[in-house]
């Protein structure tokens, strides 16, 4: 078994947590890029994210900002829809 | 000493899912099912089956995710459906198996929609085959009663942990009036362990079921599940001569035999048309024709090994499906011909498509597509499969 699997359980048990490892992002078309000079920090994506993958980061040490944490994004684009500034844009994604 | 009752086989299902002590019981009526729940809905306000919550649903989709979520907390399930009911339920069966969640399925085998049919066919139970339920399959009143105690031993056994579905023809079996041996509960309380589940949903330490898996886990979860049914194959015959032996009543295995000594045609089916397939067989035998038959107790996991052996000496097999996949034939015949496919000397197989929507199956009717059997033996020009008595002048015309 290779050293960064895990073994399985039966019926795929998993304890809390276990989603951290499962980034689940990894099917994304778009992703927002949120632009913090515009973000007023209202957090209205984070809100409205089914994923809850928005979250306040510091920027510039000043100002509440937020950023998106890509291991959950889905690229679905409902902040972007949702922000009242218009703060995030849907890039295609590339890796 | 044993009590007898001449009871609906509705009612002795019931009575046998009681003994069973389920924790929590959940359905939505659907005929010809309904006559299950209600008497155990009734013996539960009735205060014969304590600790036993029933849950009224408001779908079959709610009631199967009852006996879900009830069999993740740890507790014994219990369900009946059918039909339109069970196709409701899909989604979630799939689930129950994937997270190894045993649990017992009274199926009261009905013709799907549309045109629209109450009567009795295999098709709900048949299309259900892929989700990773062990399914069953009784032949009577008595044996659809006794498969219910040995349903929840064979799921619960560490080694398996699938949930279970016990076939049951609809009408023919659930609403026809036989003798019965009620089980005593005492004994059925030495034959069926309490439940200890190897997992449960508990705040105190919380666990995710079913999770997320990866390409690079996916495969490795469908094999155990695959392995589990495989495992099964042993441990449905452990329980049921244990139970034969605790009971003295045994029906089978994964398939039970009739009058096989030197059968040369063999009949093989599942459900309720095996009692006729017998006496169609025994009045074959009085003139000396050479036909025995196979019932299949286990449609999945599918007995292969044991078809093979008990095929060996057979000429001609005939396979009474009371089902169709659309496109292909009927399931068991399928199966059953992927099973024999590169055993030297295997016997030719015939597939008949019978008995849907509640038509029903004759004596006559099985001694003339044995007919057919022996005419393929003879070398005589016979049709591989056939759909058994079609009416083709109702057809549009063209067809
Ligand atoms: S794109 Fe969708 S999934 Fe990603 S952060 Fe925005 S709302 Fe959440
Ligand atoms: S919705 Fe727009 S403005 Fe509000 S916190 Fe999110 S990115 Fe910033």
């Amino acid at each position: 078994m290779a050293d960064n699997k895990q073994r399985l359980t039966i019926g795929l048990v998993a304890k809390p947590g276990s989603t951290l490892q499962y980034h689940t992002g990894g099917w994304r078309t778009y992703r927002p890029v949120i632009d913090h000079e515009k973000c007023i920090g209202c957090k209205r994506c984070a809100d409205s994210c089914m994923e809850g993958a928005p979250f306040e980061c510091a920027h510039d040490g000043k100002k509440k900002k937020f950023c998106v944490n890509y291991d959950y994004c889905k690229g679905c684009g409902v902040c972007a829809y949702e922000c009242p500034v218009d703060a995030i844009e849907m890039v295609v994604e590339e890796k | 000493m044993a009590k007898m009752a001449v009871i609906e086989g509705s009612h002795a299902i019931a009575e046998a899912a009681k003994v069973c002590r389920p924790a929590v019981v959940s359905a939505y009526p659907i005929t010809p099912q309904t006559h299950i729940v209600e008497d155990i809905s009734q013996m539960i306000a009735d205060g014969e089956l304590m600790n036993c919550e029933y849950v009224r649903t408001e779908s079959e989709f709610s009631a199967a995710s009852v006996i879900l979520g009830a069999a993740a907390a740890g507790t014994r399930v219990f369900s009946a459906t059918s039909s339109q009911g069970a196709v409701l339920m899909y989604e979630v069966l799939f689930s129950m198996a994937g997270m190894r969640l045993p649990g017992v399925l009274a199926m009261a085998n009905r013709s799907v929609s549309s045109p629209l049919s109450i009567w009795n066919d295999h098709q709900d139970a048949i299309s259900a085959r892929d989700n990773g339920w062990i399914q069953l399959w009784a032949e009577d009143n008595q044996e659809a009663a006794d498969m219910i105690v040995q349903a929840f031993k064979i799921g619960e056994d560490r080694r398996i942990l699938l949930p279970v579905m016990v076939n049951l023809d609809g009408f023919l079996i659930t609403h026809t009036y036989e003798p019965v041996e009620i089980l005593d509960q005492n004994m059925v309380d030495e034959f069926l362990p309490p439940y200890e589940p190897l997992y449960k949903l508990d705040p105190k330490d919380p666990v995710t079921m079913g999770a997320l898996a990866q390409p690079e886990y996916y495969t490795e979860a469908r094999y155990m599940i695959h392995y589990a049914q495989l495992c099964a194959k042993d441990v449905i015959e452990e329980v049921a001569e244990e139970f034969g032996k605790k009971f003295g009543r045994y029906k089978g295995g994964l398939i039970d035999t009739y009058k096989m000594e030197g059968a040369e045609v063999v009949l093989i089916s599942m459900g309720s048309v095996i009692g006729t397939m017998k006496d169609a067989v025994d009045e074959m035998r009085a003139e000396g024709i050479p036909v025995g038959i196979v019932k299949i107790r286990s449609y999945r996991p599918f007995p292969v090994e044991a078809l093979r052996e008990a095929l060996k000496g057979a000429k001609v097999v005939c396979v009474l499906d009371k089902n169709i996949s659309m496109g292909m034939e009927g399931a068991v015949f399928t199966d059953l011909k992927a099973a024999l496919y590169n055993v030297k000397g295997s016997p030719d197989i015939l597939g008949f498509i019978i008995g849907l929507g509640g038509r029903d199956i004759t004596i006559t009717d099985i001694k003339n597509l044995t007919n057919k059997g022996f005419a393929k033996m003879r070398g005589e020009k016979v049709s591989e499969m056939e759909w058994y008595k079609l009416d083709v002048d109702i057809l549009p015309e063209g067809i």
